[in-house]
């Protein structure tokens, strides 16, 4: 492995002047379409365990202490215990620092292991240290790597930077799967959003992903939409199927299953999966809980009783 | 309100929306429901409530009970006199809602000037009932032992039918003066007072979400009050077919308060005293050690 990414043939950047510019308006009214949806009942429970398996259950805090990091893996496995027939979340992701903790308080439960990487949130660091914290994200365990793309390159037109950036990464995460955190609050059009999908896409991402949850806005319908008809195009064009996670700003049942609405229609059954959609949440899973409880016994339900995340 | 229809311009009458979270949306539900006077004329349009606007209302006033349950007891007291100066410099709009539903003038007047003084009353109250409700307890051990009061949380009102704006005001003023929050459900026969008097306390600087009014059927929301496990106690007004007992078995499910108000004239005095306000009140008991 070298710090540097000089033997990615120079080919593979893709034309990122060929990229279709996005209709705004469309994508404004094509996304309150699937707002209107009518999901009740027993699809509205397949809806919401599907969303809790999605879940990526997520402690990203300057304050996060071993204890914290602990909690949240105490909750990713017991979801809500008097609930029979609950899925359980997809992964926990933390800090680098974190990892070890994580890994101890799941061993032996398939849940999955992210890591953020790569001077998160900012991505504001010299590639070789951020090669250094991906290499030791992965040596420490983790299944999963979230890195930030550089967004300054990548406004001022520095595609070729980025993309070797990104390819750089994907080769110190081995096995490790590459989800890239595009931060969309920072790149301001649309049309940007495209690019940079289609720029990480092709640089190796085996994810793309809308946001640190850092800056606002975060996740919208909007963004999410533009780059699934990215992730849509790459595998007409490649063959290949590329995952999306949305994250920061999607706390509410109502809103995680419109997010399932527009992937189902815009991708189609195969990426219904958390091999290929997850969610970047925290506070989701509980009104998740709320909601199916609700399904179940047919009561308001209170945040008092169903454990703190 | 219906504007007489003169020569010279179309009257222009008021759309009664419901409160919910500072906001006067209309019902989610698109069901209204024709409120007539004596001589069956419609007078409004009056939103019938569904358990979805009963349940954004929960969530609105659920938000607001941490800002409203830490005010100083001194500003929640002077925002309860600010709504009764609001409804003093409206009284003649209320009279006027009053006698459209059917009460006569001098009645009406009576009712608007016993709200004032009501909400004036437990204004009064603000920064005393704990005072007079709180205790040092003598203990055996080496502890200094005391009891102080805190608000139960979110409170459902189910006001009675009878009186639209006194049994509305006096269930409401010692349920918020306490530091608790609430979504009240208006007389469904004379909800028109309630509407304006959430228009009072909009410009009252009572917090948004602090108090939700909705109108509509006791019958169809009565259940979903009891029911919901984010609401923390239900004061009701009326029993009308067995109604108080299908709250009272509800209300089990998260061992709510329940405060049963029933067959009570609001104009006598027995419903101005501090007891009210202890009815929506839990009692905090605290062990401090200490040395001898």
């Amino acid at each position: 492995m070298s710090d540097g990414a000089l033997h990615i043939e120079p080919s593979r950047l893709p034309d990122l002047d060929r990229v279709p510019r996005v209709d705004e308006v469309g994508v404004g009214e094509r996304v309150s379409r699937f707002c209107k949806r009518s999901i009740k009942k027993d699809s509205k429970v397949q809806a919401l365990k599907l969303a809790l398996s999605m879940i990526d259950l997520t402690t990203l805090e300057g304050q996060d202490t071993p204890g914290k990091v602990r909690q949240l893996c105490q909750k990713a496995i017991h979801l809500h215990d008097s609930m029979e027939g609950l899925p359980h979340v997809a992964a926990v992701c933390v800090y680098p620092t974190m990892i070890g903790v994580a890994k101890k308080a799941l061993e032996g439960y398939d849940i999955g292991l992210a890591s953020v990487a790569t001077a998160f949130p900012s991505g504001q660091a010299p590639r070789s240290v951020k090669l250094e914290d991906t290499r030791m994200a992965v040596a420490e365990g983790a299944d999963e790597i979230d890195m930030v793309i550089s967004r300054g390159a990548f406004l001022q037109g520095e595609y070729g930077l980025v993309f070797d950036e990104i390819a750089a990464i994907k080769e110190a995460c081995g096995e490790a799967h590459l989800k890239v955190i595009l931060e969309t609050g920072e790149l301001g059009t649309l049309d940007r959003v495209r690019r940079a999908s289609v720029l990480a896409m092709h640089a190796g991402a085996d994810f793309i992903k809308t946001s640190t949850g850092k800056i606002q806005p975060a996740a919208t319908m909007e963004v999410t939409l533009v780059m699934l008809q990215a992730i849509r195009d790459f595998y007409y064009e490649t063959g290949q199927r590329i995952g999306m996670k949305p994250a920061g700003g999607i706390s509410k049942a109502k809103q995680a299953i419109q997010y399932l609405v527009m992937l189902h229609e815009t991708l189609g059954n195969d990426w219904m999966t958390p091999d290929l959609f997850r969610f970047g949440a925290s506070s989701l899973a509980n009104d998740i809980l709320m909601q199916l409880q609700k399904q179940q016994t047919g009561v308001y339900q209170s945040d008092d009783y169903f454990s703190k995340d | 309100m219906s504007a007489k229809a003169s020569d010279s311009r179309l009257p222009v009458a008021k759309t009664y929306k419901i409160y919910i979270g500072g906001k006067f949306p209309r019902t989610e539900s698109g069901r209204y429901y024709a409120l007539r006077d004596g001589d069956g004329d419609v007078i409004a349009n009056v939103c019938q409530g569904s358990r979805k606007d009963f349940r954004e209302a929960v969530v609105a006033a659920r938000a607001a009970f941490g800002g409203w349950s830490s005010a100083s007891a001194y500003l929640r007291g002077q925002i309860l006199y600010r709504i009764g100066e609001m409804l003093e410099g409206r009284r003649a709009q209320f009279v006027t809602e009053l006698t459209q539903q059917g009460v006569k003038a001098k009645k009406a007047e009576a009712e608007v000037d016993a709200s004032i003084d009501r909400l004036v009353y437990f204004a009064g109250w603000a920064d005393k009932y704990q005072q007079v409700f709180s205790a040092v307890n003598p203990v055996s051990s080496s502890h200094f032992n005391f009891s102080v009061l805190e608000p139960t949380g979110v409170v459902g009102i189910l006001a009675p039918q009878g009186s639209g704006l006194l049994g509305l005001v006096s269930n409401i003023a010692p349920a918020i003066v306490g530091g608790n929050t609430c979504i009240a459900l208006a007389s469904e026969t004379r909800p028109l007072c309630a509407i304006s008097f959430a228009e009072v306390l909009e410009s009252s600087d009572v917090p948004a979400g602090v108090v939700n009014i909705l109108t509509g059927s006791s019958a169809e929301l009565a259940e979903h009050f009891a029911s919901h496990m984010d609401v923390n106690a239900i004061v009701y007004c009326d029993d009308a077919d067995g109604e108080g007992t299908q709250i009272q078995e509800l209300a089990a499910g998260n061992i709510k308060r329940v405060i049963a108000r029933v067959g009570l004239n609001w104009k006598d005095d027995s419903n101005e005293n501090p007891y009210l306000i202890a009815d929506t009140q839990e009692t905090k008991t605290t062990w401090h050690p200490i040395g001898r």
